[in-house]
Parts: C-alpha cells; sequence; structure tokens
C-alpha cells in the first residue's frame, strides 16, 4: 500500500465532497469547525480545501502550532541561557527565528552564542557526549508529539550517566488549553478536527470531556486531502444527527488508548505545571517541567538567570488568532509590518503558523 | 596522510608541484598546460555566453556527486540553459589548510570527468589557501563562456499565451540527498543527488526544436521560483498541474513528514523549457530519449489571467498561488 497516493487520490476526494455537499445542505445553519493543529491548516490551504467546501462549512484554525503558542519570555530566557559560559543551545530550526521582547536566537548565534539546530533531541546526546565541559542545554518545545522524545532524551542521558546534558522546558499538552478556549465561548466551534499526530500518542481520552460536556463532535485526522475530506464528512454527520462523539478517521496511525509507552516516559519525566500560552494567557496543568527526580536534567535547577521584562508587541492579535476568533488576514501588521523575512509574532514563523500559513498561499 | 599546507597556495615549490600533479593531471589540455596568466582562446562565430557560480556546500561528498562535480556541473548548465554550447571553464579554488589531498584529488578527478561529459575544457585556475577554521574545506568558484549558436535567441520575453512547460525530470533529488547525508540526520535512503550536467539535452532541443521560448535549471528555490520570475511584471502567468509534476516516491516519502515541498526545492541536473504549444510533444519525446529526461513531463501552460502569478491546479480542481518563498523552508516540528 502506498501511504501517500491514495489518500491523495482525485477521485475519492471527489466522491467524499459529493457526500458532504449532501449532508451540509441538510443542515439548517452556518457551521464553524476548527482545526486545532497547524499542520492540517497548512494542508488544508496546500490541498485547496479550503476552496471546495460548501458554503456553510467555515474552517477556523486553532491553536495547535508549538512555536505559536511558545511565549515570548521563554525566548528572552533561552537567550539568557545561551549568554552563560560554556553553554550551547540545542533546539528545532523553527525556533531560532522567532522573536523574544529584544532579540532572537538566530540573531544571539550570528552574534556568537553558540546555538545549534537539531532535527531530533537525540542529537543533543551526541553533542553532549563529544563536549566535555560544555553543558548542552535542549529547548524542549511542543506537544504531546515532541514532549515523549524529550523524555527519551534524559532517560537515556541518565542511564548512560550523562551529567552535561539538561532540558528547558516549554512544553505543553492539549486537553486543558483546548477545553478553556471551547468553554470559553469566545468563538462558537460545532466540530473538532483534532491533530493525528498528537493523538497518535494521547489516543482518543484527552477528548472526551470536550465531547461529554461541551458536547463538541471530534474526530481525530490525518494529514492527506482524503482524511480531512473523510473527517469534515463525519463531523457534519455527527452535527446534522445532533451527536457528539469521538471518532477515528485516522486509524492508520492512532489507536484508542494512543501510544502507552511514549505515555509513560512523558508522565515519569515530567509534571504538569500552569503554562503560559502566547497571546492566550496562563492555563493551569497545561504545561510540563522536569519533575523533581530529574532535577539534574532540568536547566533551571542548574543555573538560574535573570529574565528581562517580556515587551509585548503592539498590533500583534495573534492570541485572537490562535482562538479562532480573528484571521491572520484581519491583522494591520499581516504581510506589511510582519512577513517571514521579519517577523514580529511567531505565527508567521512556523511552517505550521496560522499567518506564515495564510502568507505563503496568499492570492 | 598528506594535507594541504599554506605553502599549497604561496606560488612556490609547493604549488607548482600541486598545479602538476593533480590539475594538469586531471584537467589536460593545450590552453592550460601554457601556465601563462590567461588561457588564450579562437573567437567563434555565434554569441557569447558567460557564467559563474560560487559552490559551497556540505557535506563535499555527497551521493550522486561530490562539490567538484557539482562545480563543472552548476556552471555548465547555466550556460546550456541559456542556449549556450558551453566551451571553457575556470576554476578557482579556496582550500582550508590540512585539507586532506586524496580528497582534493577525488575532488579535481570528478572535476575532470564531468568537464570530459559535457565537452568543455577548463583553462585557467587558480589556488589560494586560507588557515584553518578560515574557510569550511574547500569552495570552488567556476566561470565558463560557451558560444550561442547563430539564430538561437533564449529569453523570457519570447514567451507566449499558450506555451506548454516542460519540467526535464524528478524534482528534490538534490536538496533531499543533501539533507540527509548531513551527519545530524539519522533517516537513510537510497535517494542520489541529480547533480548532473544536462547541456546534451538542450543543445539538441535547440537544434531541433525552433519554437524553443527559454530555458532555465530550477536549483536554489526550485521551480516555484524560476517560474516565479518568468512572469514577474508581464501581462500573463502561469499554472500548472499538480498530478503531472514529477517527484520519486522515496523524495516524497522524506518530503511529506518534514512538511517540505519539492516544488521548491534545489535541483542540480534539471531544467524547464517553455515551448510553443505546436512543438510541446515532440519536445517532450525528445527529451525523454535521453537516460536523465525519461521523467520528463509537460507540467502546465502559459495563461493569460491571473496576470504575474504562478497557479497550481490542485487535483481536487481548484487554483491556489505558488508565490516565492521569503526564507529557508524549516522542516516542521510535529
Amino acid at each position: 500500500m502506498n501511504y501517500i497516493q491514495e489518500f491523495r487520490n482525485p477521485e475519492i476526494s471527489k466522491i467524499i465532497l459529493h457526500q458532504i455537499e449532501e449532508v451540509s445542505a441538510q443542515l439548517e445553519r452556518k457551521i464553524n469547525i476548527m482545526e486545532i493543529c497547524g499542520g492540517h491548516t497548512y494542508a488544508i490551504f496546500r490541498f485547496g480545501i479550503n476552496n471546495v467546501l460548501p458554503e456553510n462549512i467555515n474552517l477556523i484554525s486553532g491553536p495547535g502550532c508549538p512555536v505559536c503558542v511558545t511565549s515570548q519570555s521563554f525566548i528572552d530566557e533561552a537567550i539568557e541561557y545561551a549568554k552563560l559560559p560554556n553553554v550551547t543551545l540545542c533546539t528545532f530550526g523553527d525556533l531560532v527565528r522567532v522573536p523574544g521582547s529584544y532579540s532572537s536566537l538566530s540573531r544571539e548565534k550570528s552574534e556568537g552564542a553558540s546555538i545549534e539546530i537539531c532535527y531530533s533531541p537525540m542529537e543533543s546526546l551526541s553533542l553532549a557526549m563529544n563536549s566535555p565541559g560544555q553543558e548542552i542545554i535542549f529547548l524542549g518545545i511542543g506537544f504531546e508529539t515532541t514532549a515523549p522524545l524529550t523524555a527519551a532524551l534524559v532517560l537515556e542521558a541518565k542511564s548512560r550517566g550523562i551529567t552535561n546534558l539538561s532540558v528547558l522546558s516549554a512544553h505543553k499538552t492539549m486537553p486543558r488549553a483546548l477545553y478553556a478556549l471551547l468553554n470559553s465561548e469566545m468563538v462558537k466551534v460545532d466540530g473538532l478536527i483534532c491533530p493525528g499526530h498528537v493523538s497518535s500518542v494521547t489516543g482518543y481520552s484527552i477528548y472526551s470531556e470536550i465531547v461529554d460536556n461541551l458536547q463538541i463532535p471530534a474526530v481525530i485526522c490525518g494529514f492527506e486531502p482524503n482524511d480531512i475530506l473523510q473527517t469534515i464528512l463525519m463531523l457534519v454527520q455527527q452535527i446534522r444527527s445532533d451527536k457528539a462523539k469521538i471518532e477515528n478517521q485516522y486509524s492508520r496511525g492512532v489507536k484508542k488508548e494512543g501510544n502507552i509507552l511514549a505515555q509513560k516516559m512523558m508522565n515519569r519525566v515530567f509534571m504538569p505545571v500552569t503554562s503560559y500560552w502566547r497571546g492566550i494567557g496562563n492555563i493551569p496543568a497545561s504545561g510540563l517541567e522536569v519533575a523533581e527526580e530529574f532535577n539534574s536534567f532540568n536547566a533551571r535547577q542548574k543555573n538560574s538567570v535573570a529574565v528581562p521584562p517580556e515587551r509585548i508587541i503592539k498590533g500583534c492579535i495573534c492570541g485572537e488568532i490562535m482562538q479562532g476568533v480573528k484571521k491572520p488576514t484581519d491583522c494591520q501588521l499581516f504581510g506589511t509590518v510582519c512577513t517571514p523575512q521579519d517577523p514580529q509574532g511567531a505565527c508567521m514563523v512556523s511552517s505550521e503558523g496560522g499567518c506564515a500559513t495564510y502568507y505563503k498561499f496568499r492570492e | 596522510m598528506a594535507k594541504i599546507i599554506k605553502a599549497h597556495g604561496s606560488g612556490g615549490q609547493y604549488s607548482r608541484e600541486l598545479v602538476r600533479d593533480i590539475f594538469l593531471k586531471h584537467f589536460d589540455n593545450q590552453a592550460l598546460a601554457e601556465l601563462s596568466d590567461a588561457a588564450i582562446l579562437p573567437l567563434e562565430k555565434g554569441r557569447i555566453a558567460f557564467a559563474t557560480d560560487s559552490h559551497v556546500i556540505q557535506p563535499i561528498f555527497y551521493p550522486g556527486g561530490n562539490i567538484g562535480k557539482l562545480a563543472v556541473a552548476g556552471t555548465v548548465n547555466d550556460l546550456a540553459v541559456s542556449g549556450a554550447v558551453p566551451k571553457y571553464l575556470s576554476c578557482g579554488l579556496i582550500l582550508e589548510e590540512g585539507f586532506d589531498l586524496e580528497d582534493l584529488e577525488k575532488i579535481v578527478l570528478s572535476m575532470a570527468e564531468t568537464a570530459r561529459l559535457t565537452g568543455v575544457k577548463i583553462v585557467t585556475g587558480d589556488t589560494k589557501v586560507v588557515g584553518h577554521g578560515e574557510a569550511d574545506k574547500i569552495y570552488i568558484n567556476t566561470s565558463g563562456i560557451g558560444i550561442i549558436p547563430e539564430n538561437v535567441d533564449l529569453s523570457p520575453k519570447n514567451i507566449q499565451i499558450g506555451d506548454s512547460i516542460i519540467l526535464s525530470g524528478n524534482i528534490g533529488d538534490h536538496a533531499t540527498a543533501i539533507l540527509l547525508a548531513r551527519e545530524n540526520f539519522t533517516v537513510h535512503s537510497t535517494i542520489q543527488s541529480d547533480c548532473h550536467p544536462i547541456n546534451a539535452i538542450t543543445e539538441k532541443l535547440i537544434r531541433e526544436i525552433s519554437g524553443v521560448r527559454v530555458m532555465r535549471d530550477p536549483t536554489r528555490g526550485g521551480v516555484v521560483t524560476v517560474l516565479n520570475e518568468f512572469v514577474e511584471n508581464r501581462n500573463f502567468g502561469i499554472r500548472l498541474f499538480e498530478e503531472t509534476i514529477p517527484v520519486s516516491q522515496e523524495v516524497m516519502g522524506v518530503c511529506e513528514p518534514l512538511g517540505l515541498d519539492p516544488l521548491y526545492l534545489a535541483n542540480e541536473g534539471k531544467f524547464i523549457c517553455i515551448v510553443a504549444r505546436e512543438e510541446a510533444v515532440k519536445s517532450l519525446e525528445l527529451i525523454q530519449c535521453f537516460d536523465r529526461g525519461k521523467e520528463a513531463r509537460i507540467i502546465g501552460e502559459v495563461i493569460e489571467n491571473p496576470k504575474s502569478k504562478v497557479l497550481l491546479r490542485t487535483q481536487l480542481g481548484t487554483d491556489r498561488v505558488l508565490n516565492v518563498l521569503s526564507h529557508e523552508i524549516l522542516p516542521r516540528i510535529c
């Protein structure tokens, strides 16, 4: 089986689209469907799905871009760590271009700070082993997709007795933030396209409160056009029959219980903490800090730095965009002051960021 | 193992030995053997095409090529898509002190082989050595001269509404091969860079097809960047058809999880050619006769509206704009 072409087969797309049209014609009102994940936003634009849906289905982008929700003060904090002697920061590439309050990691790097870009957290392990005397700090960002990788890094470092590696964690978890957002009534969401990759780790359970308490239909979705179309069909069918349940369209990647090994590692290495979501605010139990048992791998426990006060960028409406209240094109900075060359907010940096997606696919 | 030392760039005995034992040995031709300050070359009929390119790449050896092959093919291809028959190259080397002489010879040998394949002669050169840490192993600049036959005049100004767009083969191979060849990437694949001279194909094409309007090689920035250059400030646009764009399964398999789009990735052995619609099929068949043109496809057409834009007709039948990328593509996080 080919895992890409079948899910892009235009003949199948047309059949699903026709079914969506039939079912949505029976709806009595316009509905809002939120794709939580920035990867879905990108795929929807890339494959032109936004242009083929019936008019009464409105797609809204949610808060699911790991770089976008990372607070500006985390960048400021990372920059302070980069200034310490004998420290090398190891980070995913997207993060280096995100503007902090006064600088960015890429600017610090060009001015001589030791900052390495990696594709996998495990690269920081070999960096640590090859650089005795140098403290390697891995910047842990991302949701349940990347947190288990950081956890695996810490466990591996511990079992190998490595002492010059630590994690500066800004990891976040989806359930509390999503619930808070959907419960806020800032935006009326009739159905959720749930992130396939996050769900492959967490399983279905993180959506049960949303489905049970808020009565919002939810479908876990893959990333190819036919995945997304089928998910929209499943949501529209639930909405029409006035049901709210969790369904799994992405069965080739997601099991009901998720990835138990990854969950165990994550739960062992991290503890839940209140976390600040950029543009949204503090949400209890929505972040992950390195647990006390692993203090010797927690950069904040090994060294403390003074972080300068955060300077908020005027005019940037990323918060409202990530909450689905506004679209990137509603922002007065979009495409003028704020572009991928000179991003004002993180949403314009990451390929999963709403603003970057809108900019790339602008008409 | 012998290493490059500063004296190799000093002009003294070491420099002479380097020239004799490596460059003259492999680049073997009369113009170079004179070892004078400038190569003296005969004039030919037609117009001269002149191109230069500096090559820096990490890693310097990668699946499908190395910096030497790239340095020759890169400049030859720039001449070839200009409609020229490539004739002469220069070779300027900047070497880092401590660079392995054996590696240098491998690179020079590869340059010589590629030059032979294309029919160009490397007729003049220069070598400088900088201190350890002042450069990354080896940088190569090549400049090239080619002769444009009489009656050949390729230019974006020739493009007409209704013309067809041909792509000479699978895209994204070079960029993906390089990405995976970097040490920190632990994905294994069989993807090879497409780094290769294309002048045999382009020379035949311009000899036999009168309706060739313009050609370009989609290196950095990929296919989308080249096509946007064609339509910028012009009274036409371009539409591509998603299902016709040739991408290998392997490249797609790497690009999808990383969030990379092959339309924006660099190629080093492909060209885009705009031809009159009535000659499109003949041109395609001609390109497909070559081993390195087997995957060639007609991927789009020049359209009247919208103007100055490149559109992609997706498999769902919708159009979306292909904008030029404003920054380097980075793999996505999750």
